[in-house]
C-alpha cells in the first residue's frame, strides 16, 4: 500500500480488521512485526526517527476525552507545537491558526471540560494541526460525533486537503469514502482493496469484498441508470438532491 | 448523587484578574507561607480574622465570587466537622457541660473549633490558588521550584506533568462516577441504604469499573501524548514561559506580611 502525497485516502473494514493498528503504523506508535512501513522516506522501525515521524504525521483519535491533556483549550492546543520545543511567539501563532482553522478561537480560554462532544473532537484536531504536520491521521474521529459534528470536522478537513495535507480516514462509514479520492478496504488483516474511490462505488466491488452496500449507493445507482442524474453526479445527498431538483425543474 | 453535580474542588475558573496574571510560583510560595503560618498560630483566634479579610481580599482581586471560593470547600466539609467533632468529644480540661457520658470541655471547644479552621483555611487557601492558576501554569511553577532538586534525582518534571493530569482529569472522573452509579442504579443497585459497611459494599460495583476506565484511559492519553511528540522534559518549550514581575515580588511580600503577622500577633502580643 503506497499513499502519495496530498491525496485523502479512507480506511474501511469490520471491526478487528485491523484499520486502528494501521493508524498506529503511520504514526510510529506500533511498528511491523513483519515487512516495513516507510513514512515520508523514514523507516518506522528506527527509534532515532520516530519523533521525525511523529512531527509529520499527527493522530486524531476515536475518543476526545482520553486524549486531552490540559483543562484550558488554548493550553491544549499548545501542548504539541511545546513538545517541538518551538519559541513562545511561533507557538501562539500556531495556536491561533489551529483554533481559527477548527472553529475554536473563541472558545480559547475556556476550560476544556466545559466543551461539547463536537468542540472536543474539533479541539483534539487542532492539537493535532497546530504541529503542522504534513498528514493528518484520524482514527474513527467522526464515531462519537453526531451528523452536524460530523459535517463540521468532514468541513475542515476538505479544506485542509485543498491546501495540500494528506489525510488518512479510518472509518467504519461507508458514506465517508465519498469525500477521498484513494479507499482501502482491510479485511481479517489483510488489504482486500486498494484503489481509487470511484472505482468502489460499483456494487459488484461491494458484493466482491463481501461489504453490504450502503442505501444511498444504491439509490445513487438506482437513479442514474432511469436517467435521473447526471453520470457525474457523485453519491452524495446534496449532490443527488440538488440534480435532481434541476432535472425535474422544481 | 447531587454532590458530583456541585463539586469544585480546586477546579480552574479562567478570567483575566490581578491574580490569574501572577506568576504561579508567587502564588504557590505564598500559598506555603500562609499555610505554615496557619499551622504555626495556635494560640488565640485573631489571626484567623485576619487571614479571612485576606480570602475576601484575594477573592475579590481574582474576579471570583467570595461564595465561590467558599463553596467550593464544600467536599472537605465532613473532613472538617469530624476534625472538630473528635477534638470537642475526646480532650480533657475543664469541663463545661456533659451529653450522657462524654465530657465538653473548654480546651476541647477551643482545640477543635482551631484545628476545623486551621483545616478550612488549608483548603480555602490551597482551593483560591488553584481556582487562579491553571493546572499547565501550576505544574510549571511546580516544575520551577522543585528544579534545583533535580540534580538530587527528583523528577520535577514528571511530578510536575502527573499533577497536571489528575487535575484535568477531576472532573471527567466526577462524571464517570456519576454515570456509573446511574447505570448501577438503573440495574437495581442500592447505594443510599444501610450502615456504612452495606454502603461501602454497594460501592465496589461503582468503584471496580471506575478503576477499569481510569486504566483504560491512562492508556490511550500516553498513546495520545507520545504521538503528539512527548518526551518529558527533553526539548520542551513553553507558550507562556514563567516571567516573575514586580506584582509578584509585591504580592508575596504582602502575604509575607500578613502571615507574619498572624504568627508574631498570637505567639507574642495577643
Amino acid at each position: 500500500m503506497d499513499v502519495e502525497e496530498g491525496r485523502w485516502v479512507s480506511v474501511v473494514g469490520d471491526n478487528g480488521s485491523g484499520k486502528s493498528t494501521l493508524a498506529k503504523q503511520l504514526n510510529a506508535l506500533l511498528v511491523p512485526t513483519r515487512g516495513v512501513c516507510f513514512v515520508m522516506g523514514k523507516d518506522t522501525k528506527d527509534p532515532s526517527l520516530q519523533w521525525e515521524i511523529r512531527k509529520d504525521v499527527s493522530m486524531v483519535f476515536q475518543n476526545p476525552e482520553n486524549q486531552i491533556v490540559a483543562s484550558v483549550v488554548e493550553e491544549e492546543v499548545a501542548f504539541g507545537p511545546e513538545n517541538l520545543g518551538l519559541t513562545s511567539v511561533e507557538i501562539e501563532e500556531r495556536v491561533r491558526w489551529a483554533l481559527k482553522v477548527t472553529g475554536l478561537f473563541e472558545f480559547a480560554h475556556r476550560p476544556t471540560y466545559a466543551l461539547s462532544g463536537g468542540q472536543k473532537q474539533r479541539l483534539a484536531l487542532a492539537g493535532a494541526l497546530a504541529m503542522k504536520p504534513r498528514c493528518i491521521v484520524l482514527d474513527e474521529a467522526t464515531s462519537m460525533l453526531d451528523p452536524e459534528g460530523r459535517k463540521d470536522l468532514v468541513e475542515v478537513l476538505t479544506r485542509l486537503h485543498h491546501e495540500g495535507m494528506t489525510v488518512v480516514m479510518i472509518t467504519h462509514r461507508l458514506e465517508e469514502i465519498l469525500f477521498s479520492d484513494l479507499t482501502a478496504v482491510l479485511s481479517r488483516g489483510k488489504l482486500a482493496f486498494y484503489g481509487e474511490t470511484k472505482d468502489l462505488l460499483d456494487s459488484t466491488t461491494f458484493a466482491l469484498l463481501g461489504i453490504k452496500e450502503p442505501p444511498l449507493f444504491k439509490l445513487w445507482r438506482n437513479l442514474k441508470s432511469r436517467g435521473l442524474l447526471e453520470e457525474s453526479t457523485y453519491p452524495t445527498v446534496r449532490n443527488m438532491v440538488e440534480d435532481l431538483v434541476e432535472r425535474l425543474c422544481l | 448523587m447531587h454532590f458530583l453535580e456541585h463539586l469544585s474542588l480546586g477546579q480552574y475558573v479562567p478570567a483575566k484578574s490581578f491574580i490569574h496574571s501572577l506568576d504561579p510560583r508567587s502564588k504557590v510560595l505564598a500559598v506555603m507561607f500562609l499555610i505554615t503560618s496557619v499551622f504555626l498560630a495556635n494560640t488565640t483566634l485573631w489571626p484567623y480574622v485576619i487571614w479571612f479579610v485576606l480570602i475576601v481580599i484575594i477573592s475579590s482581586l481574582s474576579n471570583i465570587s467570595f461564595k465561590t471560593v467558599v463553596t467550593s470547600t464544600r467536599p472537605v466539609l465532613i473532613l472538617i466537622v469530624f476534625t472538630l467533632a473528635i477534638n470537642l468529644f475526646f480532650a480533657d480540661g475543664r469541663e463545661l457541660f456533659r451529653i450522657a457520658f462524654i465530657s465538653i470541655t473548654e480546651e476541647g471547644l477551643l482545640t477543635g473549633i482551631k484545628m476545623g479552621l486551621r483545616l478550612f483555611y488549608l483548603v480555602l487557601f490551597a482551593n483560591i490558588t488553584m481556582m487562579t492558576t491553571s493546572p499547565i501554569e501550576l505544574s510549571d511553577g511546580i516544575e520551577s521550584l522543585l528544579s534545583p532538586f533535580k540534580r538530587y534525582g527528583l523528577p520535577a518534571h514528571e511530578f510536575a506533568m502527573m499533577m497536571t493530569i489528575a487535575l484535568r482529569f477531576i472532573p471527567t472522573l466526577l462524571d464517570e462516577t456519576d454515570r456509573i452509579m446511574k447505570a448501577q442504579l438503573a440495574r437495581g443497585a442500592d447505594l443510599d441504604s444501610g450502615g456504612i459497611i452495606k454502603r461501602f459494599k454497594a460501592l465496589i460495583p461503582v468503584l471496580v469499573p471506575l478503576f477499569v476506565i481510569v486504566f483504560q484511559r491512562a492508556e490511550e492519553l500516553a498513546v495520545a501524548m507520545e504521538a503528539r511528540c512527548y518526551r518529558g522534559d527533553y526539548g520542551r518549550s513553553r507558550m507562556r514561559p514563567l516571567m516573575w514581575g514586580v506584582c509578584d515580588s509585591l504580592y508575596l511580600s504582602a502575604i509575607l506580611f500578613i502571615s507574619a503577622s498572624g504568627v508574631i500577633l498570637d505567639r507574642w502580643i495577643l
